[in-house]
């Protein structure tokens, strides 16, 4: 399993974005007990302004300190996909887990099932959730949870239905060891190389359909802060305060490079 | 395929560089205002071309028109026996003259000689009492159609009479709305006739309407000789064709956008004539108490929320009546509760509510001011420990959910009305209108309403009963009123005489090029 890498040169992706996500996630962890303003505190007399010492990434249309939502909305984004990929990894793992070991009608059902939930383009599948279920952020965690399943579990299945076959399954099996320990304590482990990447992925995946939904005014509900809705918000003044959706898009295009350039430099350590 | 999230990011780069560049370029531009010479000399032809955000898709007869926007364009080709003016008066139409009999009962109208329809026709006796006949008939006013339902028309000589079953203080309006087209036309619904100052000429859908001056208008005949709306269903595309000069008039601006405007034109500020609250369901916990609604309405700070939201613009309203209402409009109810944080505490506290409480916002998320106006009032709420959710719903649910079945605590949004009556704001606060989305019920209320009702008022004693409900209204503290929205119009500097109206109309024929 831990195979080093053949490269000769060091793994810049890896690095770089492991680099990246730890800044990010610094600002995110500082998001949660400190900012240096309230993130709703409004000043009708701080409209728009450029950004500045005082406001290192501007203010917004209610003299809002960007810095401060942003710090806010990306926390709020954060634990969104956070719970989605913590919910859906898990429902994910054990949907594939089983299926894959055991095959048969019940796995063919599952995996067709998977298939028609990733034949529907996931925002519209969201919106029919979130349409049935109301706005909000929980509903979104919800819809979302439920719409990334299929992507882990597919995953994680054909890794199941491989290493069902190798020696040290079958030997374990012969040796009368319980499946449930087979399932999780042999094969899981050996998944890691596979899922790690889907991990990541799924959480860039994440926090992107929270903004998209957010975007769309049916995620996270005014006066609280995200990246989404703050992106909406900005596009109408992309002419007057152009740094207010500058600053708030830079926000998401980090935080996923962050993410996406870890989850390329853990596939290429790997030998993907 | 390795180096595909890079190109990804590379593209995002090139994008937030292209839009730093507009940015840039436009942000250091100052404010128009209002003294800015014109920037180009009068249009050589007597023609202008006006900016709407919809088109006229639901129906163009007179009787089948729903939208106030389709209202807003054919209002210069229709008229009634009498018509509105901007001052909120009704002024005399096709008719010359009317008279209503002591008792309410009776309104006549003498007809004016001489008018004549687009299509050439005299309009005669016949031609009006055809147009009540199928108003009553066809009209989607089901208001409209009540009120025409208690009434008999008949004509003698050239003198309408209408005589009604019960006294209707409110009538004339209606009468203003039965618009007087020729008898027996069919093709009102794609080539209307009227008696108006500007004749229909061609629409294009999606595309334009085009209006004719009408020459042989009985009164002062229009100053343009045709008037082009050109139809934007997207708003920045409307906004970029008013910036870059291919507009003369557009009407329903926002703040934002007139910060945005270069091109030197003039911007007039007006009020959309509506009354804009966070309406309370007073059939709910805790806005059941009086004191928790007058806690609220100490607790916002009302000036401070339009400053953010509208720079200032808007005129502020204490009861559910909007300034252009001039007649009833009372300013001072709007002082009726000043911000006062400790007041707004104390009468929680009396309530029982010393550790505040929660509630939600709904506001709907198409249009912006109430989603704003909702935003800051909740942030303004927390100073009294009280803690409002916003919640943004598409517009169908709110009329389905919280209009129709009253399912909220409380909602910010604008109430105006559909016809120059104080009835037509007033009525829906009466304990058992079907229309009381806020459950409002009031005895006091009642009894000063059915009051203002009685025929044998004079128009004073009337206007008192009125005033007596707004102020009910703004005592018991029905809901937290907050302002009537400002409404600006851009307008080529060399067009003169744009007069706003207490309606949602654009009248043309008051326009003219200067000199």
């Amino acid at each position: 399993m831990k195979k080093k890498t053949t490269r000769k040169k060091g793994n810049s992706f890896l690095y770089t974005g492991a680099v990246l996500s730890g800044l990010m996630l610094f600002l995110i962890l500082l998001g949660c007990f400190w900012t240096p303003y309230s993130p709703t505190a409004m000043d009708a007399a701080a409209k728009f302004q450029a950004p500045s010492w005082a406001h290192l990434l501007g203010t917004d249309n209610f003299g809002r300190d960007i810095f401060s939502r942003v710090l806010q909305g990306a926390d709020a984004s954060f634990l969104i996909a956070l719970c989605v990929v913590g919910i859906s990894c898990t429902l994910g793992v054990l949907i594939g887990g089983l299926c894959g070991y055991y095959g048969g009608l019940a796995d063919l059902a599952l995996t067709r099932l998977c298939d028609s939930i990733t034949a529907f383009p996931a925002i519209l599948l969201a919106l029919v959730i979130v349409s049935l279920t109301g706005r909000g952020k929980y509903n979104v965690i919800f819809a979302l949870s439920i719409l990334f399943i299929p992507s882990f579990a597919r995953v994680v299945r054909s890794e199941f239905a491989r290493c069902r076959e190798l020696n040290y399954v079958k030997s374990a099996r012969l040796m009368g060891v319980s499946d449930g320990r087979i399932l999780f304590r042999h094969i899981l482990p050996n998944t890691f190389p596979v899922l790690l990447p889907a991990v990541t992925i799924g959480f860039n995946n994440a926090i992107l359909s929270e903004a998209s939904m957010s975007f769309l005014g049916i995620g996270v509900q005014p006066t609280e802060a995200s990246l989404g809705l703050m992106l909406s918000d900005s596009q109408t003044y992309l002419q007057s305060a152009p740094w207010y959706a500058l600053c708030t898009g830079g926000a998401v295009v980090l935080l996923i490079l962050g993410f996406s350039l870890l989850s390329e430099g853990l596939q290429r350590r790997n030998g993907g | 395929m390795k180096y595909r999230i890079l190109a990804v990011f590379l593209a995002a780069a090139v994008l937030m560089c292209s839009l730093c560049g507009c940015g840039g370029a436009t942000s250091e531009t100052p404010a128009p205002s209002d003294e800015i010479a014109p920037s180009s000399p009068a249009a050589p032809v007597n023609e202008i071309t006006v900016g709407i955000a919809q088109d006229l898709d639901d129906s163009l007869d007179p009787y089948q028109m729903t939208a106030a926007g389709t209202r807003e364009v054919m209002f210069n080709v229709f008229e009634g026996l009498v018509k509105p003016d901007s001052d909120g008066n009704f002024v005399c139409a096709v008719a010359s003259d009317y008279s209503i009999s002591d008792d309410g009962l009776t309104y006549t109208f003498p007809l004016r000689e001489g008018v004549v329809f687009h299509n050439g026709a005299a309009c005669t006796a016949d031609d009006v009492l055809y147009s009540f006949e199928t108003c009553a008939a066809t009209s989607v006013t089901s208001a409209l159609v009540e009120a025409l339902s208690a009434a008999q028309v008949t004509a003698e000589g050239n003198t309408v009479t209408v005589a009604l079953d019960a006294p209707n203080p409110d009538f004339l309006s209606y009468v203003a709305s039965v618009y007087i087209v020729p008898k027996d036309y069919a093709e009102q619904a794609t080539q209307p006739v009227g008696t108006g100052p500007f004749k229909y000429v061609s629409r294009s859908v999606q595309e334009n309407v085009i209006l004719e001056k009408n020459g042989d208008y009985y009164g002062t005949p229009a100053s343009l000789d045709r008037v082009t709306y050109r139809i934007f269903e997207d708003n920045n595309a409307l906004f970029t064709a008013l910036n870059g000069g291919a507009l003369d008039l557009v009407t329903h601006l926002t703040i934002d956008q007139v910060n945005n405007l270069t091109n030197g034109y003039t911007v007039l500020e007006g009020t959309m004539n509506l009354v804009q609250a966070m309406y309370l369901n007073n059939a709910v916990k805790p806005f059941d108490d009086q004191r928790v609604r007058q806690a609220l309405c100490y607790a916002v700070d009302v000036p401070a929320m339009m400053e953010l939201t509208a720079a200032g613009h808007g005129v502020r309203v204490g009861s559910s009546m909007y300034p252009a209402f001039a007649k009833y409009f009372d300013a001072s109810l709007a002082d009726a509760y000043p911000h006062d944080v400790e007041k707004a505490k104390a009468l929680l506290a009396e309530a029982g509510y010393a550790g505040g409480f929660s509630f939600t916002i709904i506001a709907p998320s198409n249009y912006t001011p109430h989603v704003d106006t909702a935003t800051v009032l909740a942030e303004q709420l927390k100073e009294v420990g009280v803690t409002a959710e916003v919640q943004l719903v598409d517009w169908n649910t709110w009329v389905s959910d919280v209009y129709g079945n009253r399912n909220f605590e409380a909602t910010v949004c604008g109430f105006d009305a559909s016809s120059l009556t104080a009835s037509a704001m007033l009525a829906r606060w009466v304990s058992d209108n079907g229309k009381n989305m806020i459950n409002y019920n009031d005895p006091d209320y009642d009894a000063a309403y059915a009051a203002a009702q009685d025929p044998s008022l004079s128009e004073a004693e009337q206007t008192e009963q009125y005033m007596r409900c707004l102020e009910i209204l703004s005592e018991t503290a029905a809901n937290v009123y907050t302002q009537d929205l400002a409404d600006f119009v851009a307008i080529n500097p060399a067009l003169e005489g744009f007069t706003f109206y207490p309606l949602y109309v654009i009248d043309m024929a008051c326009l003219h090029f200067a000199g």
